[in-house]
């Protein structure tokens, strides 16, 4: 019956499945939502969505499904009969297409409808014959006769102007636009590895004890290897200029970063990454560190992600002296080259929305530069990259 | 079954009723998300309370095992009695531990069964309890019995997002997001908490406490609980209504804020952005 609004959600990406759609067929079997649109908007959601990020798309998909019932018709202007059939077509069912024959026929439903359209001046709602709406005439919206036929709806029985799935409550839990603190650190648990690896460390004492217990009593050692987290990351963050916009993003994904790995080393650079990196983002004249000593010190092994908006003038990164910091003898696109190469698993995060990205001619030079490694600030961009970052070269 | 529609301590919204009784009449799983504070664990409470029924709790810990709440083997007590030449030994049945779900199984009126904090276990977690959750039955290696539910329980599982839960997982379940209550539905939770509160009290603590959610950049948001935590101790203090709407520029903060700000970076935030404020207006 709703297979139409079911294939429109798995379009929209909302990732509902069979099973979804059988749970949502057997609640209504079981009549946990009555003739409500708005429960069944309610129940709908619960049976499909199983994610807030995918709250607000679901909201979009269902108005836009069930606008064919919420739109308000003018009962003074006529309607058509095509439009009315077709309404009926997909709301009725067989059971209830009998049942309009009992009362004389399509015809003369639609005959009856249009005498009382001509009769009736103005809006209207309750009782037994007249359009509008909660009677019990067959015409109107959220009547409770079979052969109702429904002309929309002006507003939601729950005394809300607004219907519920329109006011979009659920816009900045949707992964592809905002990205709180919260957000950041769901995508960067991905980076976690608990990777058992190495010899076995630590004595385990549970298991040590069911065994032996297991062995009647003759001492049988376990051992585990120790838990440790492996991902090692060197993170470089774009401070000042254009990204002033963007540093309290970049701030909380920083915040977020400190305490998920034990290995985890922070730089700051200015638009582009030159011969010198800091790591300090006030003292930047007096903690420098050069980028050749940084490559020597941390091992292939390291991953590294950069965070910079990517927008500058192409001369920054194409020329020497480019830099708007300092002199620098080699052009950026050097410099990066090098620190891809050094790193082969790294990525570039830019706040920048993804959808702007062909207009400024640097982000395209950057994306280049690192083999289109270059992701959007948005908790689906930071899955990606983090994808990316866990793969091999 | 009786429908859940809320209880004189709690207020429940209608999606919220919704989903519950989806649940119930499905004999599905409801898995529970929202911001912290928002009522989530007292939602479990409530519906045992609403729908009268046992309820049966079960916390998990980071180091909780799906294992944990269907039996333990309880091998040491079984060495020990060994040992001690006690007859109880020789039948395995007698070191057969049940657990949480088990215990809900046996339970002769289907009890409701929580799940709290499903996201701080092991990631496998929820895996390992699918079938369970699904057939409602697992199997007993040591004593080779299968336990089955007498009555399908009705289970109501929170999480606080820390873990994303697995695809599989979330099929079986039903799903209800509580969103963070507006304002007249934060009256209705404060009316139903604090019955005699005098309306003008109310009136101005909801306007700061919305003004502080709004506050940009904050790093814990108040939440329900905090804002009840909070009324309570103005009572306490009797602090009257028109001391909260104050606007003594020496006061740029609420009285008693410790129970909504609890962070100190928000005080200070706060402090800022009020003084600002205040600024702002002194000058238009």
């Amino acid at each position: 019956m709703f297979f139409s609004f079911f294939a429109e959600l798995r379009e929209a990406k909302v990732p509902v499945s069979l099973r979804e759609y059988l749970t949502l067929m057997e609640a209504m079997k079981k009549r946990v939502a009555s003739f409500d649109i708005e429960d069944f908007y309610f129940l709908a959601r619960t049976a499909l969505v199983k994610d807030e990020r995918h709250l607000d798309r679901f909201d979009r998909v269902f108005g836009h499904c069930f606008n064919g019932v919420e739109t308000p018709a003018d009962p003074q202007t006529a309607i058509p009969e095509e439009w009315l059939r077709k309404l009926a077509e997909r709301f009725l069912t067989e059971e209830e297409w009998r049942q309009i024959e009992a009362l004389g026929g399509w015809e003369k439903l639609i005959e009856t409808l249009r005498q009382r359209l001509a009769e009736q001046r103005s809006r209207h709602q309750g009782g037994g014959k007249w359009i509008g709406t909660a009677g019990t005439s067959p015409f109107g919206a959220y009547g409770y006769n079979p052969e109702g036929v429904r002309i929309g709806q002006q507003e939601g029985r729950n005394r809300s102007a607004v219907k519920v799935w329109d006011r979009r409550e659920f816009r900045n839990l949707d992964d592809t636009v905002e990205l709180g603190t919260r957000n950041i650190k769901l995508a960067l648990r991905r980076l976690r590895q608990f990777a058992r690896e190495g010899a076995a460390e630590e004595l385990d004492l549970r298991g040590t004890v069911k065994s032996t217990a297991h062995n009647a009593g003759w001492l049988d050692l376990k051992l585990v290897p120790e838990r440790h987290n492996a991902v090692k990351l060197l993170l470089f963050l774009d401070v000042g200029g254009s990204m002033e916009d963007h540093v309290r993003v970049c701030e909380e994904l920083f915040s977020a970063t400190r305490s998920e790995f034990k290995h985890l080393i922070h730089f700051y650079f200015h638009n582009c990454i030159y011969d010198w990196v800091w790591r300090d983002s006030r003292r930047r004249h007096v903690e420098q560190v050069p980028v050749i000593e940084l490559i020597r010190t941390y091992d292939r092994g390291y991953r590294i992600v950069l965070v910079g908006d990517a927008s500058m003038s192409p001369y920054e990164i194409d020329k020497e002296g480019g830099s708007v910091e300092r002199w620098n003898d080699e052009p950026g696109e050097v410099w990066l080259r090098r620190l891809f190469e050094a790193y082969p698993r790294a990525v570039w995060l830019n706040p920048v929305p993804e959808k702007y990205w062909t207009g400024t001619a640097s982000i395209g030079m950057i994306r280049r530069i690192s083999e289109d490694r270059m992701f959007p600030l948005t908790l689906d961009g930071l899955d990606r990259a983090m994808a990316r970052l866990k793969r091999r070269g | 079954m009786r429908r859940f529609e809320g209880t004189d301590t709690y207020v429940a919204t209608q999606d919220l009723q919704v989903a519950v009784n989806a649940a119930i009449a499905l004999e599905r799983p409801l898995l529970v998300k929202g911001e912290p504070g928002t009522g989530k664990t007292i939602l479990a409470h409530e519906v045992a309370r609403g729908i009268a029924r046992e309820l049966i709790t079960w916390h998990i810990k980071s180091t909780t095992k799906a294992q944990q709440g269907l039996y333990e083997y309880d091998a040491v007590s079984r060495l020990r009695d060994g040992q001690l030449g006690d007859q109880r030994v020789h039948d395995i049945a007698n070191y057969i531990v049940p657990g949480k779900l088990w215990e809900a199984f046996e339970a002769a009126e289907a009890p409701v069964l929580l799940i709290d904090e499903i996201d701080k276990a092991d990631i496998e977690f929820p895996n390992d309890l699918l079938l369970e959750l699904d057939r409602m039955e697992f199997y007993v290696y040591e004593t080779r019995r299968t336990i089955q539910a007498r009555h399908r329980p009705i289970v109501i599982i929170t999480s606080n997002n820390e873990k994303e839960l697995p695809d599989a997982f979330l099929r079986r379940c039903f799903f209800h997001y509580i969103r963070f209550p507006d304002r007249e539905t934060m009256q209705r939770i404060i009316d139903v908490h604090f019955p005699d509160l005098k309306h003008e009290l109310v009136h101005e603590a909801l306007t700061i406490f919305y003004d502080i959610r709004q506050a940009p950049g904050l790093k814990k948001k108040p939440s329900t609980s905090e804002l009840l935590d909070w009324i309570k101790l103005l009572l306490v203090e009797d602090i009257s209504p028109e001391a909260l709407r104050t606007r003594d520029p020496a006061k740029l903060i609420p009285p008693l804020h410790g129970a909504l700000l609890k962070n100190e970076e928000d005080v200070h935030l706060f402090e800022r952005l009020a003084f600002l404020h205040r600024r702002e207006r002194g000058g238009s």
